[in-house]
């Protein structure tokens, strides 16, 4: 039974494990997200998660309690000053795990972890990525409809010398390719 | 302490692994590009979950 069995032990000695979740939501805190193993990124969940309430009230107290886990006092100051304000009065699940797949060489599964509030900011490169891309498309369509329209022109083009070239000779050909005559009479509609 | 009284042949050996298979991945088309991708986890060829860009593949 594992009853009450709480966390992961992430193959480390206790203290190991402390330094490894203090150096993770410190990374966490200061670049909004970042990438790792999932069993990392779902403990740094929990541990980010109750920082980042204590955080919520600022106090002496608090920030000298957030600070015993983050050694790094702009990093304390942006927790506080930043990150509170910019989630607001969200209750609870600041953050977001993404699993991201396997990882080349050791097979670990990796996962990105983020503060969900920041997720448009982390997000922006993405966005600016997603808007070129629609841009491309829309260039490579037009590109499409230039070439089209060409060879709309072309077809024209072809009609008028055929019709030219052989007013008299319609009836014969009409029998003959009676299927080209209803094409071309649909094109010539939709134009 | 018992013991095995005859070695196990070659044949009884393979055939006790016949049974032992492997498993095709549970593949999901990508929303985003079509690419397949396993499930709950972003696309490895365009970086998208549930819509949004997770990060930006290398290539």
């Amino acid at each position: 039974m594992r009853h009450r069995v709480k966390g992961r032990k992430l193959g480390r000695t206790a203290t190991h494990r402390a330094a490894t979740k203090n150096a993770l939501v410190k990374a966490l805190f200061l670049h909004k997200k970042i990438k790792t193993t999932v069993a990392k990124a779902k403990e740094t969940r929990v541990f980010a998660e109750k920082l980042i309430t204590k955080a919520k009230t600022d106090s002496v107290a608090n920030r000298r309690y957030v600070a015993r886990f983050i050694n790094d006092r702009d990093v304390v100051k942006e927790l506080f000053e930043e990150i509170v304000p910019t989630i607001g009065d969200r209750p609870g699940g600041y953050t977001r795990v993404i699993k991201l797949g396997f990882r080349a060489g050791d097979a670990a599964e990796t996962a990105i972890i983020e503060l969900v509030d920041y997720n448009d900011v982390g997000s922006e490169p993405k966005a600016a990525k997603t808007e070129t891309a629609e841009v491309e498309e829309v260039e490579v369509e037009d590109v499409k409809t230039e070439t089209t329209a060409a060879v709309e022109e072309a077809e024209v083009v072809e009609e008028v010398t055929e019709e030219k070239e052989e007013p008299k000779a319609e009836t014969p050909e009409a029998t003959e390719e009676p299927k080209d005559d209803t094409e071309e009479d649909k094109k010539e509609e939709t134009k | 302490m018992a013991h095995p009284k005859r070695k196990i042949s070659k044949a009884r050996r393979d055939k006790r692994r016949t049974h032992y298979k492997g498993t095709a991945p549970a593949l999901t088309s990508c929303a985003n590009c079509g690419e397949m991708k396993l499930s709950h986890r972003a696309c490895p060829s365009c970086g998208y979950y549930a819509g949004k860009s997770m990060f930006v593949p290398e290539s």
